[in-house]
């Protein structure tokens, strides 16, 4: 092959060439018969679904059709089996490589590329009552797949993204004296906006959601009706066909024309395509003519009928036997092989063939383009990208590898994407894989496009060596093929339960980032919970596992999974569940089992539901945690009732909790709170829950010192705080002989010095001092001092050979005692001579 | 500030506040901030108000009940907790504004949206009146070049008591969130159970989320999880250090602390002949920003002094240097130091009126006899009995978190109480300060601060990790038992040791005598990323769970370290 003259496949067409190439030989010769069948295809190398046409074959049970879906290489990938009372209108395949089939209730169908039920949703308005009548579905210019239907009233409705759910309907405007089918009409996407061109005969209208514009294109000779249209790849230019056999070639907007040609035909074609933006072709029985914009035209003669799929640079022709590709013979590729060209990549393709001939012309032709060898290797860098071939791959890739080691400091980036996109292609253009992509092709859809379609063709070994090759990384490449993998195994109901879990478990062990739930989910929506839970059970992502396993009733599992998590936000979720979807006493018993949610759960309780609180602490044999709510609750109430009945309960609880010391203390408790029920009648003041202190110390306050007394003898106060309690109380209300009294009573507990501090705090002097005797020695100075009796002081802390204190009050007793300053020096001298 | 550390906190805070602007950009037209009073501390270290004001914010308002102030702005924006009380509020709130059509609503958690709190708004019925319900995902707070908190106050409660661990989330979180910023840390130690729980949920986060984005390279070398329960004995102890005393009289929250104006005026408004009336509370900002602070902070109350009389006279010889200057040339050097040397000054001023707040209540006769106190319990004296000290201070009703915090460390020092003695304690608090405190009670030895007679492990600590100190020089310390004048928290230690070449191994006898569960972990590096025999030296980040005090965050070299709230 590689020697046989690349230029022997090309047509002429002024000034350009065409070449038209078999792809591959149909695997479904002798089954399918085009001409008996409508069909569609998919562009990029797409599947092909043909359905038995009822026109065709002269039969009109429609009720026991069957869609079939092909590979582009023509083996049955997928089938329909059609059971559905509307009647099939039309076809299509959306961009996802979803066949999309338009029912005449205006019912449109999404089956994936295997023909299994994607989804379906109305085209609304007035489809379902007129019927539709005719549709189209075409290529937004967003890249979306949108579809048009024509409804039995003459009204347009317009989808321009089906992918989309609740994606919106859009009404066309009325178009003026529309009272039967349109002779033609198609659609014109245009950025954003959406239009259809209709031919009324000879009358044109654009159409939009708002208004119906009357166009009028510079026509030469008018026929008496536009019979046919065809909008080009890239949306931009637009062929009509005209009854009396012309052919009108121009621009989108119909304001130019390139060509207006008279075909002499009288027949309408069955199709009008274009093949990339360079030319039209009509499509008659066993004729496709094909039109340049120069009205140059080449005709191509065919058997039987045909399947037309326009590609972006191109368009595969598939019949009965052969798929075939036409197009336009790429620049870069002719100025390599053209016959006498002179390009600099014609010449390094010649030098590398003296080269293998071991020629010195070799050297020769180097030379003479040696100042554009590097646009030479760039030449045949694409040219090799352009070929379909292999051999004439790798030639026109020796060409430019042998040039490139003429240029100094050379990018290679170019020529090592195009081997490796080569390689790709050529795999993936294997007729097992039937994916017929042209390098132009592939730089449209784009690698992980690819990758996608290769998924959805079920291409996982494939797919993944390619990912590894280009090393893209796993989060894009293998772990989302291997996800993909898993999904389509879960629905293999043959394998059981198990093995299928070790199958994908094993395999996928070593893939970061795998989402097990969206498998399991699979596998749930499949009807095997088992699978499901067990492939959960490798789920690291908590969040996505527990909802999930809760949607299973798996509720065990779902809350020992979501403690394990640590997301306390979970473990609510599945908490609060099991409350709603449970019976209290149920419940409550359930979460027994499980400590940490126990606690959050009564978290949440504290803040929202108390008596709930008490009823889970009880149910959970915490009586001591119960009866602590309920002392709590008792402090909040000023009532004294509640009060009582509150504490009451608490020291039941505390008593069957087995808490001796707090039922003592709820005990103790309950007796004061009477005595100062009696204190409040008497006196007239707040008592009501203060503590026992404060309750002593107000009773001394309040001339009741013999409650006082009670309460100490009845709560057992030690003597040291009681009498802290009572000289503060005393002092504070300065009953100061009564402090006197109380000072004498017997030896204090707590020393004097207290005393002596109480009543400096509110405010006697004098009824301190009286207490500094008391004193013990080494504390006078300082009590002294605090008094500002420095002479005092001074002797007493002479008395103690208090260095400090005296260095002190000389500090601070001020210029006015000049003599006891020097007495203190003295004291000061005779301290150091003793030592 | 935050950037001269050996690790560029700068760097978090940075994306902290890329992240809010964000949000508040998600919301259309002009925005009114409706606040949790818990949030604005932490927020005023991420975004400061001119800010928020540059991204439409014209109107703020604290979280109240019932209805809020009526205000022109279009869109009103809750940041709060994920708190069910604060759900109340809101609903009130939005209730209340819900007729005015134009206006929309936001409602974004800090630092995570919850289940709980989604359902009560939609219990509440205002749930279909929000336009986004969305987290602000700020969990980590950068506070100084060497401090991190997460601001949640009550997570030792929380977690020790309630066994609700929301909070361990949180911190897992972050430690996710610091990994992301500055690398995977490669090695972990911790002690407690919360240091276990959080290494088991963040070696889970790593499995859940493999690939974040490009590696970093890892700035931080080792991570030290420390459970509060660890040690509970220096949260007991009073902090001495200047910002350990700041925050124990006067309490330091967001690194600001507020201080009686009176001290203060008399320099600021020293040229006002009318001063005027002190309106409330001096605000203070506390960071390493301030150079004098920075030199301060972790000194011993007593180095204070010294060191701001020394700072005080350069001031003033630098001032007079001005005399001196005879060339144009000399008194232009001094003009450009003249800002710096006026800022100086301003800030020993500042400082030293604080110091002389501290001082009025540091040398007073209570203080001293509890420090003594404290002193004589961490050395072991007298922790048998009923402590007099103790007993004087209930008698005179001194405050209870006085008294139950050396009633906690008697008992931790002496290895627990007998029942005697436990029983005492409890009716003499509950007596004196009500019935509600046998709640209190039961709550600390729920936690376990107080218990009855345990295994003596606390004299051992002590002579294993040196935790007590006889001889400290306050003033030049050589070791970091300085901060309470002759004891250094445990924690300190086992960071010390940590940071030594041996590790933890030289103590694993002791380390397995401190109740809790040791974990150690090796968090593989991605490859391409192994430290190298690095020139610098390592850095440590250190995570106290539930931690009260301000004190102790340097303590060796090299060493971020990290507090916990």
């Amino acid at each position: 092959m590689a020697d046989s003259n690349p230029t022997a496949d090309w047509n002429p067409l002024g000034q350009v060439y065409y070449r038209k190439f078999e792809v591959y030989a149909m695997q479904w010769k002798d089954h399918v018969d085009l001409s008996r069948s409508r069909s569609v295809a998919a562009p990029f190398g797409g599947p092909i679904a043909i359905i038995r046409d009822d026109k065709k074959s002269q039969k009109q049970s429609s009720a026991k059709m069957e869609i079939q879906i092909f590979n582009a290489a023509g083996a049955q990938i997928g089938g329909i089996k059609w059971e559905y009372a509307g009647r099939l209108v039309g076809m299509g395949w959306s961009v996802q490589e979803d066949l999309i089939c338009i029912l005449d209730d205006g019912s449109v169908m999404l089956y994936d590329l295997h023909g299994t039920f994607k989804r379906v949703f109305s085209m609304g308005g007035d489809s379902r009552g007129h019927r539709v009548i005719e549709c189209k579905v075409f290529m937004s210019s967003s890249g979306s797949t949108g579809v048009a239907v024509l409804t039995g009233n003459y009204q347009f409705y317009v989808v321009s993204d089906v992918s989309q759910e609740n994606a919106r309907i859009r009404h066309m405007a009325q178009t003026p004296g529309l009272d039967r089918p349109p002779s033609s009409w198609v659609i014109l996407p245009e950025d954003r906006v959406v239009r259809v061109l209709i031919a009324m005969d000879s009358q044109l209208f654009l159409v939009d959601s708002t208004q119906a514009e009357p166009m009028s294109p510079p026509v030469n000779a008018m026929p008496s009706s536009w019979v046919s249209m065809a909008v080009s790849f890239n949306h931009k230019f637009l062929a009509m066909f005209g009854n009396n056999g012309s052919l009108w070639v121009g621009t989108a907007d119909l304001q130019n024309v390139y060509c207006e040609c008279n075909t002499n035909a009288t027949e309408v074609p069955h199709d009008l395509v274009w093949c990339g933006s360079g030319a039209i072709l009509a499509h008659w029985d066993n004729l496709l003519f094909m039109v340049g914009p120069e009205k140059d035209w080449v005709k191509y003669f065919i058997e039987g009928n045909v399947v037309l799929v326009p590609e972006p640079d191109g368009l595969r022709i598939i019949d009965n036997c052969v798929h075939e590709f036409l197009q336009k013979v790429p620049d870069v590729v002719e100025k390599v092989f053209k016959i006498g060209s002179l390009a600099p990549g014609a010449v390094l393709y010649d030098a590398m063939r003296e080269f293998e001939r071991k020629s010195p012309k070799a050297d020769e032709y180097v030379r003479s383009v040696k100042d554009q060898l590097s646009e030479a290797v760039e030449q045949c860098t694409l040219a090799a990208g352009a070929e379909y071939e292999p051999s004439r791959q790798r030639s026109l890739l020796r060409a430019a590898s042998f040039g490139k080691c003429f240029v100094a400091s050379y990018q290679p980036t170019q020529f090592v994407l195009m081997c490796q996109h080569l390689r790709v292609l050529n795999a993936v253009r294997d007729f097992r894989v039937a994916m017929p992509l042209t390098h132009t092709q592939l730089e449209r859809l784009t690698l992980p496009v690819l990758i996608d379609r290769l998924i959805l063709r079920r291409q996982y070994c494939l797919a993944i060596r390619i990912c590894d090759y280009l090393r893209l990384p796993a989060q894009q490449g293998a772990s989302r093929i291997l996800a993909h993998w898993a999904c389509y195994k879960v629905q293999q109901s043959a394998v059981d339960d198990a093995e299928v879990a070790r199958a994908i478990v094993t395999k996928l062990r070593d893939t970061p980032g795998i989402s097990y739930t969206e498998i399991a989910t699979k596998a749930k929506d499949f009807g095997r919970q088992e699978l499901a839970i067990r492939l959960l059970d490798f789920e690291p992502r908590s969040a996505d596992q527990v909802p999930l396993l809760m949607k299973m009733k798996r509720d065990e599992l779902a809350l020992s999974k979501a403690i394990e998590s640590g997301d306390t936000d979970l473990v609510y979720t599945v908490v609060m569940h099991l409350r709603e979807s449970r019976e209290l006493a149920d419940f409550l018993m359930f979460i027994r089992g499980y400590p940490q949610a126990m606690s959050l759960f009564a978290q949440y309780c504290r803040q929202q539901d108390r008596e709930m609180l008490i009823d889970l602490y009880y149910q959970d044999d915490r009586l001591v945690d119960g009866a602590n709510v309920h002392l709590l609750d008792s402090l909040k109430d000023k009532g004294w009732d509640f009060q009582f009945q509150k504490l009451t309960k608490a020291q039941e609880m505390y008593q069957q909790g087995q808490n001796r010391f707090a039922a003592e203390v709820a005990g103790d408790h309950l007796k004061l709170i009477q005595i100062q029920r009696q204190l409040q009648e008497r006196t007239d003041q707040p008592f009501l829950g203060e503590p026992l202190g404060d309750t002593v110390h107000k009773s001394f306050l309040y001339n009741q010192a013999p409650v006082a007394e009670k309460l100490r003898k009845d709560f057992k106060i030690p003597d040291k705080r009681f009498w802290w309690i009572k000289l503060k109380a005393l002092a504070e209300s300065r009953q100061w002989l009564e402090l006197d009294r109380f000072a004498k009573s017997k030896k204090s507990p707590i020393g004097y010095e207290p005393f002596f501090e109480a009543c400096l705090e509110h405010g006697s002097r004098v009824e301190a001092m009286k207490y500094i005797a008391k004193v013990p020695a080494a504390s006078k100075p300082r009590c002294f001092i605090k008094c500002k009796a420095w002479e005092q002081a001074a002797e007493a802390a002479f008395a103690v050979r208090n260095d400090e204190a005296l260095d002190q009050i000389l500090m601070k007793c001020g210029p006015g005692y000049g003599s006891l300053q020097e007495r203190i020096q003295e004291m000061k001298a005779q301290l150091r001579q003793k030592y | 500030h935050l950037s001269n550390g050996r690790v560029d906190l700068g760097l978090l805070r940075q994306s902290l506040r890329a992240e809010f602007i964000e949000c508040l950009n998600q919301c259309d037209g002009s925005k009114a901030l409706v606040w949790d009073d818990k949030l604005t501390g932490p927020f005023s270290l991420i975004a400061e108000y001119s800010l928020l004001k540059a991204h439409g914010v014209d109107k703020m308002y604290p979280l109240r009940a019932g209805s809020l102030p009526s205000c022109e702005m279009q869109h009103i924006i809750f940041l709060t907790r994920p708190k069910l009380s604060n759900m109340d509020m809101i609903a009130d709130n939005i209730r209340d504004a819900a007729h005015d059509r134009l206006k929309e609503f936001s409602v974004y958690f800090v630092p995570r949206k919850t289940m709980l709190c989604e359902r009560r708004l939609e219990e509440l019925g205002v749930y279909g009146n929000l336009t986004h319900i969305e987290e602000y995902c700020l969990d980590i707070i950068p506070f100084d070049n060497d401090l991190l908190s997460l601001e949640l106050p009550l997570s030792f409660r929380e977690c020790c008591l309630e066994k609700d661990n929301t909070s361990l989330f949180y911190v897992a979180r972050s430690l996710m969130t610091i990994q992301a910023l500055y690398g995977t840390i490669p090695n972990i130690h911790g002690k407690g159970p919360c240091a276990k729980l959080v290494v088991d949920m963040i070696s889970r986060m790593r499995r859940e989320s493999p690939s974040q984005g490009p590696a970093v390279m890892p700035q931080i070398d080792s991570l030290l999880l420390l459970d509060r329960s660890v040690d509970l004995v220096s949260p007991m102890l009073s902090q001495l250090t200047y910002e350990g005393l700041l925050d124990e009289l006067y309490g330091i929250s967001n690194t600001a602390v507020k201080l009686p104006p009176e001290k203060f005026m008399s320099q600021d408004e020293e040229k006002g002949a009318a001063a005027p009336v002190p309106t409330g509370p001096k605000l203070i900002t506390l960071n390493s920003g301030n150079e004098l602070f920075g030199e301060l902070r972790d000194l011993n109350y007593q180095a204070v002094g010294p060191l701001l009389s020394r700072k005080a006279k350069r001031v003033t010889t630098q001032m007079e240097e001005r005399h001196e200057a005879k060339t144009v040339r000399q008194l232009k050097i001094f003009v450009t130091r003249l800002p710096h040397l006026q800022e100086t000054r301003q800030s020993v001023s500042t400082h030293t009126s604080i110091a002389e707040l501290l001082k009025e209540k540091v040398f007073n006769d209570d203080f001293m006899e509890n420090l003594r106190t404290e002193q004589e319990l961490c050395a072991g004296v007298d922790t048998d009995g009923a402590h007099p000290f103790v007993e004087m201070l209930i008698a005179k009703k001194a405050p209870i978190l006085k008294v139950l915090r050396l009633i906690c460390l008697q008992c931790i020092v002496n290895n627990g109480f007998k029942p005697k003695l436990m029983d005492y304690y409890k009716r003499e608090i509950i007596q004196t300060y009500g019935v509600v405190h046998l709640l209190t009670l039961d709550n600390l030895e729920k936690v376990n601060l107080l218990h009855g007679k345990i295994s003596p492990t606390f004299n051992m600590l002590r002579k294993t990790f040196r935790l007590t100190v006889d001889s400290v020089d306050e003033v030049n310390p050589q070791d970091i038992s300085y901060v309470y004048s002759g004891f250094a928290p445990l924690s300190v230690r086992l960071a010390q040791h940590l940071s030594r070449p041996a590790g933890w191994r030289s103590i694993d006898q002791a380390l397995r005598q401190i109740p809790g569960p040791l974990v150690e972990e090796k968090q593989s590096l991605p490859a391409g990323l192994q430290l190298k025999k690095s020139q610098n030296p390592r850095v440590t980040l250190v995570f106290f769970f539930g931690s009260e005090e301000a004190q102790s965050s340097d303590f060796s070299k090299g060493t971020a370290s990290e507090e916990e709230d």
